[in-house]
């Protein structure tokens, strides 16, 4: 058997895999899309009809906000667990990446017993103000879990990339005259970029397509995947929900590519 | 140039440096350095002369009682950022976000310069470093020669009270090195600047240093200029760690230091019992045997091109290392007198 051929081989259960797993439910999902009464133009229903427009828009604010919260928290916090060595830092670094095994589920039941109805926040406010603050079921809710399992997937590679930062860097701005926050600013921040652009893909994505959560909290947040749910489970259009799907994974991945493309020459210059 | 001819005085005054772990990195150390001088921290790795530099540079706080003083200020609490210090990295440190006049220009912008001076700073320094034409380069389109350069350029753009060079050479191959280390020192002449430089090779401290400190295991082991720590070294370590060293431990008679292979006059000291002598090998002679007092035997011989080293067995109880000229017509087994002259003979205090 010649090299290449034995390649072929390798690759071949990849190749099943995919073809029966990944592309055929693909190609039919997209052929589902379009066998509505309106045909193709079902595809065009997510930007022109207003319930499903205002609902992607809702998606796209919340993945945005959870990446840009989340890149936050975990830029600072990441950077602190990477430069400092005290007692406690290996548990607290486990306690943060132990979301990263929790379904959607189990972060929603914990945002209920945060902020629902019975909740922790609703106790402590009712005895301080005599009212009780309930958010678990909204889209704040739902915001605060994406935050809660965001973080533990960015802070891992803000942490690696971090590492692998040349403090003589910092030294050299500093030598120059460089006030703390002009280090962060010209120096560790552009160095962070490439870390900040594919963890934040990750978040972004994850928050855009996440459903365990949302479905845990309320069956009437206005996000994607819940509409999603709801137009395949309960009104059975299973074309409406095969185009939304289709425009759910498009849009987020046009949203990715025009985020990579923007911060194209910064990552490579960086680099 | 408009940088020539200024500089601080700095004095670093028992400066010791012990980490958190209790690793001694450098013992209390006192040192005073001129006005515009170039002084080497030389030594090999871990003897605490990038802790020395550091401490001066600000980057390390000395231990209590340790004081950092520039121009007679006290400095030792003064973070790096206002110490103004220029400070060349191993690494070079270069920003990969910035282009090479950005680089260069960073100290400038940092202290809100006006952007036509900085654009003439950089000019005049691109100019001075050689690197005309490269400014909107970026860092990773440079060789390595080339980022030396721009580290250099970037350290000095701020017209820095003190320059801080950590192994600025060691990152280079040899040939370029060599080169490099003349260009480095014509530009440390011509700026003036005081001059701090790290290095652990003996050839950079020579060509470089106005004075060499050598340094090891955390304390200094000698002061001196080139000259003088070549020709006289105070110990065994710095006479070995600075070029290449015979050493003999032998008893004196009568002014005559007693070899196995005959015996030589040497200065300074009576009889003594057993003393250790440096010889340098360009110091000995290799003449015919019967000629001289001292004989031995052709252990070996490598030709390196400008000389030859000739190694020479039973003159002392360890072979002797020879440089001669590459003329010199010698084979593996003959019998060769040796000629030392008795200055060429340095004693060293014998160590424990």
């Amino acid at each position: 058997m010649s090299q290449k051929s034995f390649v072929w081989l390798c690759l071949l259960p990849l190749a099943v895999v995919t073809t029966a797993f990944f592309l055929l439910p693909m190609a039919r999902l997209v052929v589902a899309g379009a066998e509505g009464p309106h045909g193709l133009a079902g595809y065009l229903a997510i930007l022109t009809e207003g319930r499903y427009r205002a609902t992607l828009f809702n998606t796209v604010l919340l993945a945005a906000a959870t990446t840009v919260v989340t890149l936050i928290v975990a830029t600072i916090a990441g950077m602190f667990l990477q430069r400092h060595r005290f007692p406690g830092r290996t548990v607290l670094i486990a306690m943060l990446t132990f979301p990263l095994a929790f379904p959607g589920v189990v972060v929603g039941f914990m945002i209920i017993l945060l902020a629902g109805r019975q909740g922790l926040i609703g106790d402590l406010s009712n005895r301080i103000f005599g009212e009780k603050f309930v958010f678990a079921y909204s889209i704040y809710g739902l915001f605060l879990g994406y935050l809660y399992f965001s973080i533990p997937r960015v802070i891992l590679t803000i942490m690696a990339a971090v590492q692998k930062l040349d403090v003589g860097l910092e030294e050299a701005a500093r030598s120059l005259g460089a006030s703390p926050w002009a280090v962060q600013r010209d120096v560790v921040l552009p160095a962070l970029a490439p870390a900040f652009v594919a963890s934040g893909a990750i978040a972004f994505a994850t928050a855009m397509g996440a459903f365990g959560t949302a479905f845990t909290l309320a069956t009437n947040i206005d996000v994607l995947p819940m509409l999603i749910y709801t137009e395949f489970t309960l009104a059975a259009n299973f074309a409406t929900s095969a185009a939304l799907s289709v425009g759910l994974g498009l849009i987020t991945w046009l949203i990715l590519a025009l985020a990579r493309t923007f911060s194209g020459s910064a990552v490579a210059a960086a680099g | 140039m408009s940088t020539a001819g200024h500089g601080a005085a700095v004095r670093i005054e028992a400066c010791g440096k012990t980490f958190a772990d209790g690793t001694r990195a450098l013992d209390p150390a006192t040192l005073d350095i001129a006005r515009g001088e170039t002084l080497v921290l030389l030594g090999p790795s871990g003897c605490g002369k990038t802790t020395m530099l550091r401490i001066i540079a600000g980057l390390e706080l000395p231990d209590a009682g340790g004081k950092v003083l520039f121009d007679g200020k006290d400095m030792t609490s003064v973070p790096i950022e206002r110490r103004n210090v220029g400070m060349v990295f191993q690494s070079y440190a270069l920003f990969p976000n910035m282009t090479v006049a950005d680089n260069i220009a960073y100290g400038l912008k940092i202290r809100g310069v006006a952007r036509d001076e900085q654009a003439a700073r950089v000019a005049e320094l691109v100019a001075l470093t050689n690197i005309i034409g490269l400014e909107n380069r970026r860092i990773d389109q440079l060789s390595g020669g080339q980022r030396q350069r721009v580290a250099l350029a970037r350290a000095v753009a701020i017209r820095p009270g003190i320059l801080l060079l950590d192994e600025p050479l060691t990152a280079l191959d040899a040939a370029l090195r060599d080169r490099l280390r003349s260009e480095l020192n014509r530009l440390l002449r011509a700026l003036g600047i005081t001059t701090i430089y790290v290095t652990h090779d003996q050839a950079e401290a020579m060509e470089l240093g106005d004075r060499i400190v050598v340094m090891r295991k955390g304390a200094i082991a000698q002061i001196g200029a080139p000259r003088e720590v070549y020709f006289a070294p105070k110990d065994r370590f710095v006479a070995e760690f600075i070029g290449a060293a015979n050493i003999v431990e032998a008893p004196i008679e009568n002014g005559m230091l007693i070899l196995p292979g005959g015996r030589l006059p040497i200065e300074g000291a009576a009889t003594t019992a057993n003393v250790t002598v440096m010889i340098r090998p360009e110091t000995i002679r290799v003449t015919n045997a019967g000629t001289e007092a001292l004989s031995g035997v052709v252990d070996s011989i490598s030709f390196i091109g400008d000389r030859q080293r000739i190694v020479v067995s039973g003159a002392s109880s360890k072979p002797l290392n020879v440089d001669a000229p590459n003329t010199i017509q010698a084979k593996v087994g003959d019998r060769v007198g040796l000629s030392i002259a008795a200055d060429a003979l340095r004693l060293l205090p014998s160590e424990p």
